[in-house]
């Protein structure tokens, strides 16, 4: 999966969260709780959303690594990786 | 037409979900409407079969208004007068007859002998030929306005449709908060009891529970905290419940959730019989009302039957929150932001994570002692979270 498809995954779960965000204006450093204005129940429904379309389970320790676009692309994209590894 | 509030004077019918001939029943969802808190799904409350759908899909319609007719099951054998033009027993829908009757009559009730109406309605209703004591009245105090009269009037033609509201209106929604704030405040004599708690116990319990679960099963700190009001709740039942003319404890617990909407606006929908329910379930429950709450999917019970409301601030801000009673309900459990403070434990002095609550009850029904034992029995909760 490229880095292009994660952004575009991870943005679709975003706006599905929070419809009055608009994918073309999200910034890559913003932060989905302090800028976007997430709650907890959106955090958990983002990652619930990332696990079931990327197979990826991400522990709330890691919560902060896909606070914004660029941490997320980034981290998601490690893990796919590792995951594809075995 | 059911009230969805007591700031509420109407709604407009936006989609029948049934058709002449439908079988329904009791609690199944028959129609949308929009409110100036966004959609709503309306329950039936009788069982039986749609037999008209007397109002039109874009009217607004003030409450108490007949939405349908339903013939019922079976004969209603309590009915006080042969009607004999009734070829069975005909309930008009949705007038929330258990829903405690918000914007119903102050204390006191109807004027001796007499039935409340402004002299404008009176007029109307003479013109119209409409019989005011059938009429369910939405003004204040329950008084029957012109709106209601007009509304109970036979179309003499169809009109034309106003404009149907679609999604939510912010500047209404603020409308319909300021209206239940005011009337809590000029209505329900507040006090409110504070404690600050050590968090961490309940810290650490979600964090070994959520370790190693996928997303769909973990725990949020709110669900906790609902539990144990719950049970708290439970514990006093002098603070579940509603106040109408005198307090009405409630046998079930409909914990009222205070759910920010994105964008602005509040609304607080209650997880009816959340008495019965486990953690996971509230957790469930919870995701599904704040979801639904925020797509303009909620329910008339949920925004009617709840009997004690929890608000939450979250995870980072405040430290407290002195909240306003949601009428007819008695109380309302504030909680703040959770903070990094300086503790004492076993005698020393050690940062803790703290968590500050709030509850805000209503003097008609309850004092201090009451109260303080109702954020007794919360705080010993959230403190033993393998208890909930």
């Amino acid at each position: 999966m490229t880095p292009t498809e994660i952004r575009t995954t991870y943005l679709e779960e975003l706006v599905a969260i929070a419809p009055d965000l608009d994918a073309d204006t999200v910034g890559d450093n913003d932060h989905i709780q302090t800028d976007l204005a997430l709650d907890s129940m959106d955090v958990l429904n983002l990652v619930t959303a990332l696990h079931d379309r990327l197979g990826v389970n991400i522990p709330e320790g890691d919560y902060p690594q896909i606070a914004t676009v660029a941490l997320a692309v980034d981290y998601l994209g490690r893990m796919i990786a590792l995951k594809s590894k075995g | 037409m059911p009230s969805l509030g007591s700031d509420m004077e109407s709604a407009v019918l936006a989609e029948w979900l049934v058709q002449p001939g439908d079988t329904v029943t009791r609690g199944d969802v028959i129609a949308v409407v929009e409110t100036q808190k966004g959609a709503i799904e309306i329950e039936v409350y009788e069982s039986g079969t749609v037999t008209e759908l007397t109002a039109r899909v874009g009217t607004e319609l003030p409450v108490g208004a007949p939405l349908a007719v339903i013939a019922a099951e079976r004969e209603d054998a309590a009915e006080p007068e042969g009607k004999s033009q009734a070829p069975a027993a005909e309930t008009p829908v949705a007038k929330a007859p258990e829903a405690p009757p918000m914007g119903g009559l102050p204390p006191g009730g109807l004027p001796p002998g007499g039935i409340a109406a402004s002299p404008a309605a009176r007029v109307r209703a003479q013109a119209l030929g409409v019989d005011l004591a059938a009429l369910t009245g939405s003004g204040p105090g329950g008084a029957v306005v012109l709106a209601d009269v007009e509304a109970a009037a036979p179309a003499p033609a169809p009109e034309p449709e106003k404009p149907r509201r679609r999604g939510l209106d912010l500047d209404e929604m603020r409308k319909a908060i300021a209206n239940a704030m005011s009337r809590a405040n000029r209505e329900i004599p507040h006090f409110h009891l504070s404690q600050t708690f050590d968090l961490t116990p309940a810290a650490d319990f979600l964090t070994a529970h959520n370790a190693g679960k996928p997303p769909a099963e973990r725990l949020l700190m709110a669900a906790l905290y609902l539990r144990a009001a719950v049970g708290a709740a439970r514990a006093v039942p002098e603070l579940n419940g509603w106040y109408e003319d005198g307090f009405r404890p409630s046998d079930t617990v409909n914990i009222g959730l205070a759910v920010a909407l994105r964008g602005g606006g509040l609304v607080a929908p209650a997880l009816i019989g959340a008495e019965a329910m486990d953690l996971a379930q509230i957790m469930a429950g919870m995701r599904d009302l704040v979801s639904r709450a925020r797509a303009g999917r909620l329910r008339n019970s949920e925004m009617t039957q709840g009997t004690l409301t929890v608000s939450a601030l979250g995870e980072t801000g405040p430290e407290a929150m002195a909240g306003v009673i949601f009428p007819p309900q008695v109380a309302l459990l504030g909680i703040g932001a959770p903070q990094l403070r300086p503790w004492v434990v076993d005698g020393q002095v050690i940062p803790r994570q703290v968590l500050t609550v709030t509850l805000a009850a209503d003097h008609r029904v309850a004092d201090g002692r009451i109260a303080a034992g109702f954020l007794t029995e919360f705080i010993s909760l959230v403190s033993a979270p393998e208890r909930l």
